[in-house]
């Protein structure tokens, strides 16, 4: 199976447990299982290539101009955690169909599994850092999901939160740290920086790159002094907590940590900064967790220390302890997956976690007891089963391995590790089986139904396996660790055996399980001593440094984002004038030619007089809202002018058509807003926004004016388009060519939004109709009073004699477009007025009555239309939106020509119909009283301004 | 010429900054719209002004004015008329619907100590 195919399996198959819950929990869990189990027979078709030596990989191009490529490969290592996440991961899904309560959406916890699954086997197999920081990233967002996934408990919500942000900070200083890396070697694939060992460590960015690096890893494998989110992240389902904190999540950092080993490991720096923090947490997190009460939290920070032991054997920089690392990964997965496992169970069963309160269950769960004792003797490091080998061989590297210049300081540190190890293990296997049994547990403890135990009873099958006979490990383990160190070391020449003679490392284990056998005997007094000695709280320290940043923030969000919208754009205006300001002032332009400027023409004076003179009166007089809109009107009518005067007929044409239609459009909305603004704000206020509009306005003339006397810095490419519009579009209208043939694409993409634009506004006004605002609607009065003929004969008889006039024009425009002013733009505005001058005249229902296709249809064709014309482009192998021309002639006519982009200009201008028409229509059905009388004949006159007269008019009748 | 098309182009900004400052929807809408026409008349009069040389070709013609900012701007115009109704609509549904057409949101009051 193709790589693609393993990282791509989880992602798809996310979507099937959604949607498959609907045909019950089983269907929901089946797909589900199905999903992994087939991505991990892909991954099993891979293995005896991976056996013999060989790296599959499968290569995309993504984004080859940023490195970003979707390079896959699978080496032994990639191979070892794609196989416990895909395999760890199935037993995980097995167990949930089993754990997960009916109040529990199953489709929805599987759902967020795969995603995570995805990212985590994206991460094992990526071949380029910076994809592997996309999935990276994703885990760290479908983590947060999975540790939330009981949305309703504050811990729950808190514990996502702190180990989004505690591992979202470190993914940002990983990025940096990959960049850096990326920076140094020039390449972003992994296996080019792989061997770049000596290229890396002489670079003066080795350690910024390092530190943010392992940043990154600490963060993700919750080394100190970042552990503390990994117990909070226990709020999470005990299935999630088995999978994220066993074999996958957690497991990331020492992964990344294990890929970059022969690039990174090997200085003092490395050394010195992951061995301690490795050796650090492991003794810190052994210890926490010898006093934690909860089963759960017990095995969290047990996680913690095991993942530290595993960091400190990766940061010794040996071979040895590689080898070590890569057999403890192992190890530490199946033990520590089948306890989460039996915890689930005990809570499951016995309904609490707690420790105070068990205790005798060997008799009552028996099944669950040899599971967990198997697993939590091969935590504790008992010989014969798979833990005391790793630990072993940690022991014997400490032994051999030197911190800051103090010989015996590994040593005992290690030793003591491994002591407190001991000490909790027992503790969790003493404390819930062993001891009296009660009668007085929260709920009657048995063991579950099968398909709850076999899932960490499996586990325990390599725990004792690997134990009994270590050899069998042993040629996948070498080939691992040989993926590791690369090229950096040669492979160790040590085997995996259970006797080693009598060696340091026998003598540290030996006094590990006795001493930790010794402080369990003492425990009850020195629990006390624990509970009384003060100690920090991670988490209120972590809560106060995050109310201490939001503190911060709040005084700066709530200053710039109150809510005023007239504030934020005083912001911006004020912003863009500053920074425009700098630019005018500091920048250089080069040299600046001057332009000859153009002659003042008496016409051009009075037309700028009007447009001044029109600003001016809508600025003073704009609470009279009516007089804003002909003002409107007016400044709209002299910038159609004024690109006529300059040589641009299509923009002219083109801003008067639109200048109708906005107009109409603001009319029908005045028609329900009110027609004055009040005066509300004072002379201070106004006085402000005129400075700050003066300084734009100033800003905006000096800019332009500065570009309007000199000539073009460089060459503008507009010659480009003037020489092939006719060679190359058959077009003798250059804009028209550069819209439907140049700039196709963008036409393409406009004519969607303008589409778009309309069905927003055509549901929004169905949504208002369907409320509230519907019974106002219907019971609003009229203010003042209306005319007495709705649709007056005049205007109703001139618009529909002009109607076929106008549909001429518009395909009159439509069809010289190509090589003379107009097009699809200008037709389409053209053939809408048309429409509009009918509803307006003859009323909506008279009009709508007439109109057979829906707006939205016509929008859809228009974009199809448009899309299909540039796909035809691929029929004949040229690329998208390539138009092609020829000259025809039908006997009658002359010789005209076609051209394809006519097609496009088609949907162009069927898209502006259906935009311009759905929004108006949508406007004016708001006035419309749908179910109120309206008369069919347009013409009638208004009967409601009659029924003041009526009973007068009806007495009279009567009295007849 | 050039200073008359620059003089215009700064009283449309103002008034239309000025516009946008106000405190009710329907003069914030006029705003943009007079902010859009500068926008349109900037972008277009980037490409330089000229007289009687529109980018038609013809034959016999000797100049033409550069017809890449008006292909631009003649899409931008259409585009803000979609952009103006779509806020329209908006103004009016919180009208109908609140009977209210202010801009700003009322200022919340400070929150007191956690």
């Amino acid at each position: 199976m193709s790589l693609f195919l393993i990282v791509l399996l989880p992602f798809l198959g996310a979507l099937l447990p959604g949607l498959m819950i609907r045909a019950g929990r089983q269907a929901c869990y089946t797909a589900t299982l199905l999903v992994t189990a087939t991505a991990a027979i892909g991954l099993l078709t891979h293995l005896p290539a991976v056996l013999r030596g060989e790296t599959p990989t499968a290569r995309l191009a993504w984004l080859p101009g940023l490195g970003l490529d979707v390079n896959l490969f699978l080496d032994p290592l990639g191979f070892m955690f794609a196989g416990l996440i895909l395999g760890i991961g199935l037993l995980i899904i097995a167990y949930a169909r089993h754990y997960l309560s009916r109040d529990d959406n199953m489709g929805e916890f599987f759902s967020y599994l795969l995603l995570f699954q995805g990212a985590m086997v994206g991460i094992v197999l990526s071949d380029n850092i910076l994809l592997l920081l996309i999935f990276w990233e994703l885990t760290s967002l479908s983590s947060f999901l999975l540790i939330g996934f009981w949305k309703h408990l504050p811990e729950g919500r808190q514990g996502a939160r702190m180990a989004l942000a505690v591992t979202g900070m470190g993914g940002l200083a990983l990025i940096g740290g990959m960049l850096m890396l990326g920076g140094i070697v020039g390449s972003y694939d992994l296996s080019v920086i792989l061997e770049q060992r000596d290229v890396v460590q002489a670079s003066p960015l080795y350690v910024p790159a390092l530190l943010l690096i392992l940043l990154g890893c600490f963060t993700k494998s919750a080394q100190f002094p970042f552990h503390f989110w990994l117990p909070h992240a226990m709020a999470a389902p005990t299935p999630v907590s088995a999978y994220l904190h066993s074999a996958t999540m957690v497991k990331a950092g020492l992964f990344l940590m294990a890929r970059l080993w022969p690039v990174l490991a090997g200085t003092p720096e490395w050394t010195w900064l992951v061995a301690s923090a490795g050796l650090v947490t492991m003794v810190l997190g052994a210890f926490i967790a010898i006093f934690k009460h909860d089963l759960k939290a017990l095995l969290a920070f047990s996680t913690v220390s095991h993942l530290g032991l595993i960091t400190f054997l990766l940061g010794t920089g040996t071979a040895f302890g590689a080898m070590a690392a890569v057999f403890h990964i192992l190890n530490h997965a199946s033990f520590k997956a089948a306890l989460f496992m039996s915890a689930g169970i005990v809570d499951h069963e016995a309904h609490t976690r707690d420790m105070r309160r068990l205790g005798g269950l060997r008799r009552l769960m028996p099944i669950t007891f040899a599971i967990a004792t198997l697993a939590g003797l091969s935590m504790a490091g008992i010989p014969l089963l798979n833990g005391f080998l790793s630990k072993e061989m940690m022991l014997e590297e400490a032994a051999h391995t030197t911190l800051f210049g103090m010989p015996m300081l590994v040593t005992v540190v290690a030793t003591l590790g491994a002591l407190f190890s001991a000490a909790y293990s027992f503790r969790l296997i003493a404390h819930t089986f062993f001891g009296a049994e009660r009668d007085d547990y929260p709920a009657h403890p048995h063991d579950p139904k099968p398909g709850m135990w076999l899932p960490p009873a499996l586990l325990i099958i390599p725990v004792v396996v690997i134990g009994l006979f270590p050899a069998l490990a042993e040629p996948f383990v070498k080939l691992v660790t040989g993926a590791v160190i690369g090229t950096a070391a040669e492979l160790p020449d040590a085997h995996l055996k259970i006797w080693h003679g009598l060696t340091p490392a026998l003598l540290m284990s030996a006094i590990a399980v006795v001493g930790g056998a010794l402080l369990l005997s003492v425990f009850a007094p020195l629990s006390r001593i624990w509970e009384a000695a003060p100690r920090p709280e991670a988490k209120d320290i972590f809560d106060r440094l995050i109310a201490a940043c939001v503190g911060l923030a709040r005084p700066i969000t709530r200053g710039l984002h109150d809510g005023a919208f007239t504030r934020y754009a005083a912001i911006m205006v004020l912003t863009v004038v500053a920074v425009g300001a700098h630019a005018w002032f500091s920048g250089t332009t080069g040299a600046e030619i001057r332009r000859p400027l153009l002659p003042v023409t008496p016409v051009a004076i009075a037309a700028w007089a009007m447009l001044i003179a029109a600003t001016g009166f809508l600025v003073a007089a704009h609470r009279n809202r009516l007089a804003v809109l002909m003002l409107m009107g007016i400044i709209g009518l002299m910038v159609s002018v004024g690109f006529n005067h300059f040589s641009a007929p299509d923009l002219a044409l083109t801003q008067i058509s639109v200048e109708v239609v906005t107009i109409i459009l603001l009319l029908l909305a005045l028609n329900f807003l009110p027609n004055t603004t009040p005066n509300e704000s004072g002379a201070a206020r106004r006085t402000r926004d005129a400075i700050i509009a003066g300084a734009g306005g100033v800003a905006a003339a000096g800019l332009i004016w500065s570009i309007l006397s000199t000539e073009f810095p460089i060459a503008p490419i507009s010659d480009y388009h003037l020489a092939n519009s006719y060679k190359g579009g058959g077009g003798d209208n250059v804009v028209n060519v550069i819209l439907v043939d140049f700039r196709g694409f963008d036409t393409f993409g406009e004519i969607i939004v303008l589409g778009i634009a309309a069905l927003v506004i055509y549901a929004l006004t169905e949504t208002l109709l369907s409320g509230k605002v519907r019974r106002k609607l219907l019971n609003r009065g009229h203010e003042e009073a209306r005319a007495g003929d709705a649709h007056p004969l005049m205007m109703v008889v001139l618009t529909r004699v002009m109607m076929p006039v106008i549909l001429m024009v518009g395909v009159y425009i439509f069809l010289r477009g190509h090589n003379s002013p107009g097009g699809g733009f200008v037709a389409g505005l053209v053939v809408a007025i048309a429409v509009v001058t009918q509803y307006m005249a003859s009323g909506f229902a008279w009009a709508a009555r007439r109109q057979r296709y829906p707006y939205h249809g016509i929008i859809g064709a228009g974009v199809l239309v448009a899309g299909l014309t540039g796909i035809g482009a691929w029929l004949v192998g040229q690329p998208f939106l390539t138009s092609a021309f020829g000259y025809f002639r039908i006997p009658p006519m002359e010789e005209f020509e076609l051209a394809t982009a006519m097609g496009f200009d088609l949907g162009v201008f069927l898209a502006v119909v259906g935009a311009v028409m759905l929004s108006l229509e949508s406007f004016s059905r708001l006035g419309y009283r749908a179910g109120t009388e309206t008369s069919d004949h347009a013409m009638d006159i208004d009967p409601s301004r009659d029924e003041e007269l009526a009973p007068a008019a009806g007495g009279q009748e009567k009295g007849i | 010429m050039e200073l008359l098309i620059a003089s215009a182009v700064g009283v449309l900004t103002a008034a239309g900054i000025y516009m946008v400052l106000r405190l009710r929807t329907f003069p914030v809408i006029i705003g943009t719209s007079l902010l859009s026409y500068a926008v349109n008349v900037f972008l277009f009069a980037s490409g330089r002004l000229a007289m009687d040389a529109p980018p038609v070709l013809r034959d016999g013609a000797e100049r033409y004015t550069d017809p890449l900012p008006q292909a631009l701007v003649l899409t931008a115009i259409v585009i803000s008329f979609g952009m103006t109704a779509v806020v329209v609509i908006i103004a009016l549904g919180s009208w109908l619907s609140a009977d209210d057409d202010l801009v700003d949101r009322p200022a919340e009051p400070r929150e007191t100590a956690q």
